[in-house]
């Protein structure tokens, strides 16, 4: 007698509801075909990889809490308790084809390199990331001369994990820079709904809230 | 010092009993089912003795194999039959528990070269009619578990639904997943390695010198001699037993608080709390335990090293694998450090393996996996519903 073939764990158990779900959850979900292998890097209760999963996702998760490890554990994910700064090194390349990095970016000690490694680890990448350009940032800091807190970034500047900060332009950039090859890129509003599509960077860099960019490495797209 | 007078007598002759003529369950080997071991010797005929809990379902997909520690035996979640204490692991076994007792069939074998009834140095030689002493063919992880999966033949179960264990029962889990990973659904390897450290090998000898250094050890020929290594086994103990702890966890229970009196004697006496309970750890071992016992599994421990059989790459090891994995190690582990169970997640994240890993924040050193850790229990539980849920088991068992 051999194992059967592995079942996802809530397989059907749960009817999918869109408005069970975030806005940026759900846009990352809909980049990832099903079947695909996944890795969440800060994946954080497993509330996306939950959703990725249900979807057909062959999903992994990385997360720096062991509460968030043991909540992921309880819903049948697998979840290595792990720093996106050091613990990327150890997989190999081309392990998976998203390796997807949400809301996390901004909390890591080397971005560039923890972008540079999501791209070595995974054929794609999906990067989300609060929007330190946005209009009510901007206006807090100009208006107010305080280090801007919103209702999705509450914390202040002496206990923020967020150490890196930027705008959907310095994103851009970056990207660039290191030879990455934006696939898609969407920025959401204060409540999750995509901008307009036709909108120039500067709109973008001031109405979203928020960045999501499908990444690839520039010249080697399967 | 262990002091010979304060070695109960009457134990000790129940624990010989118990290595014939255990009062556990017993699958015996004829000669024609040999345990073929890595020293290149068909060890026939032998015998495993094991405990089993709850019931196995019609499908026979519910059955979850533990292994025991290095000190440890098969009565895990029963009063023991030597020392009348209760069961080894109550916070992982049991109705309720994470090892869910009212779900599962849980089967705890004593390991080949134990000393609690599953052949050993302490067993009677067939050939000779003494008992083996260092005649016995050292034994190692991969033995122990090719003897499991014998037992497991026997019993009629193709297919674990979880193994489970820590410390050298963890590395028989890892051993598992590499040696039968058709017949793993899940593995709970906890505060173990897929290799012994150098460190862990030194304290390993450190301990067989100490039973060896023994005159009542008599070459391993103790029981015919009418002796028994009771200091050397007791050092070997109190060493070890250091070692299980932290240095916060010792100080937390002992500090530098005074035995029974509040000036030091000026003299080499157990002043200290710490020394007493070091003394009273040697001494109530080696009642329980067999010298030779001691010095084989601390070797098999010592050879073990999967990555070694694969071309030095661990990744090897766990190549396509389907089981389900979820490795935990504890902050204070001192024998067993986190970095150790990493490298394990690292191998099994390069094979593509379904792996959780938690590191749980304790100071009670490696002892914490025997020890009701909310945080570890937690874990442990979460992880087996999720995979009974996977396997398709309904939470009756049956």
């Amino acid at each position: 007698m051999t194992l059967p073939e592995p079942t996802l764990p809530l397989n059907g158990a749960t009817p999918f509801n869109p408005a069970d779900h975030r806005g940026d959850h759900l846009l990352v979900a809909e980049m990832v075909p099903p079947g695909s292998r996944v890795l969440d890097v800060g994946c954080g209760d497993g509330d996306l990889l939950q959703l990725l999963e249900r979807r057909g996702v062959d999903g992994r998760g990385i997360e720096l809490s062991r509460e968030g490890v043991n909540h992921c554990v309880a819903k049948g994910l697998a979840v290595v308790q792990g720093d996106a700064d050091t613990d990327l090194d150890a997989y190999p390349d081309d392990a998976f084809d998203y390796v997807i990095l949400s809301q996390t970016l901004q909390a890591t000690r080397q971005p560039k390199a923890v972008l540079e490694n999501l791209l070595r680890i995974g054929h794609r990448a999906i990067v989300s990331f609060p929007n330190f350009g946005f209009w009510k940032m901007r206006l807090q800091l100009l208006v107010g001369g305080h280090m801007p807190r919103t209702d999705n970034l509450p914390a202040t500047w002496y206990d923020t994990p967020n150490i890196h900060f930027c705008t959907i332009k310095d994103f851009v950039q970056l990207c660039d820079e290191i030879n990455v090859k934006m696939e898609r890129a969407v920025a959401l509003d204060l409540y999750g709904r995509p901008l307009r599509l036709n909108a120039p960077w500067w709109f973008w860099n001031l109405f979203g809230e928020q960045g999501v960019f499908l990444l690839s490495r520039r010249g080697k797209e399967r | 010092m262990v002091n010979a007078e304060l070695v109960n007598g009457q134990t000790m002759q129940s624990q010989e009993r118990e290595v014939d003529h255990p009062s556990s369950l017993v699958a015996r080997f004829d000669k024609d089912q040999p345990l073929k071991l890595d020293c290149g010797v068909d060890l026939a005929p032998f015998q495993i003795a094991y405990q089993t809990y709850g019931t196995l379902n019609a499908e026979r997909t519910n059955a979850i194999l533990v292994c025991h520690a290095l000190t440890m035996d098969q009565h895990m979640a029963n009063v023991h039959p030597v020392t009348g204490k209760p069961g080894g692991w109550l916070a992982m076994i049991g109705p309720g528990q994470p090892i869910d007792t009212d779900r599962f069939f849980v089967i705890c074998p004593n390991v080949i070269g134990g000393c609690m009834g599953s052949t050993g140095p302490a067993s009677t030689n067939p050939d000779t009619g003494k008992p083996w002493g260092l005649d016995f063919p050292i034994v190692t992880i991969p033995d122990m578990v090719r003897a499991q999966a014998m037992l497991l033949d026997r019993l009629g179960i193709d297919t674990l639904f979880a193994v489970v264990g820590g410390s050298m029962g963890g590395m028989q889990v890892l051993q598992w997943c590499v040696a039968y990973p058709q017949r793993v659904f899940s593995a709970l390897p906890i505060a173990c390695a897929t290799r012994h450290s150098a460190q862990n090998i030194a304290f390993h000898e450190l301990g067989r010198q100490a039973v060896m250094a023994d005159p009542d050890w008599q070459q391993g020929r103790y029981f015919e001699r009418g002796t028994h290594p009771h200091r050397g086994l007791g050092v070997a103990r109190m060493a070890a037993h250091i070692t299980y702890l932290s240095d916060a966890a010792l100080h937390r229970k002992f500090g530098r608080r005074m035995q029974d009196r509040d000036l030091p004697t000026f003299s080499f006496d157990a002043d200290f709390q710490v020394e007493s309970y070091l003394r009273h750890q040697g001494s109530s071992f080696v009642e329980r335990f067999d010298a030779n016992s001691y010095l084989y599994l601390t070797r098999a421990m010592d050879y073990f090293d999967i990555a070694a059989d694969h071309d030095g790459v661990l990744a090897k090891a766990f190549r396509g694998t389907r089981t389900r994995f979820c490795v935990v190690s504890f902050t204070s582990d001192w024998l067993f450090p986190t970095a150790e169970s990493r490298a394990v997640v690292h191998a099994l994240n390069a094979g593509g393996a379904r792996v959780s890993f938690a590191e749980i924040e304790t100071d009670k050193g490696h002892d914490a996996f025997l020890l009701d850790v909310p945080e570890f229990i937690d874990i442990a539980r979460a992880f087996l519903q999720s995979a009974a849920a996977a396997r398709g088991l309904t939470s009756s068992g049956t």
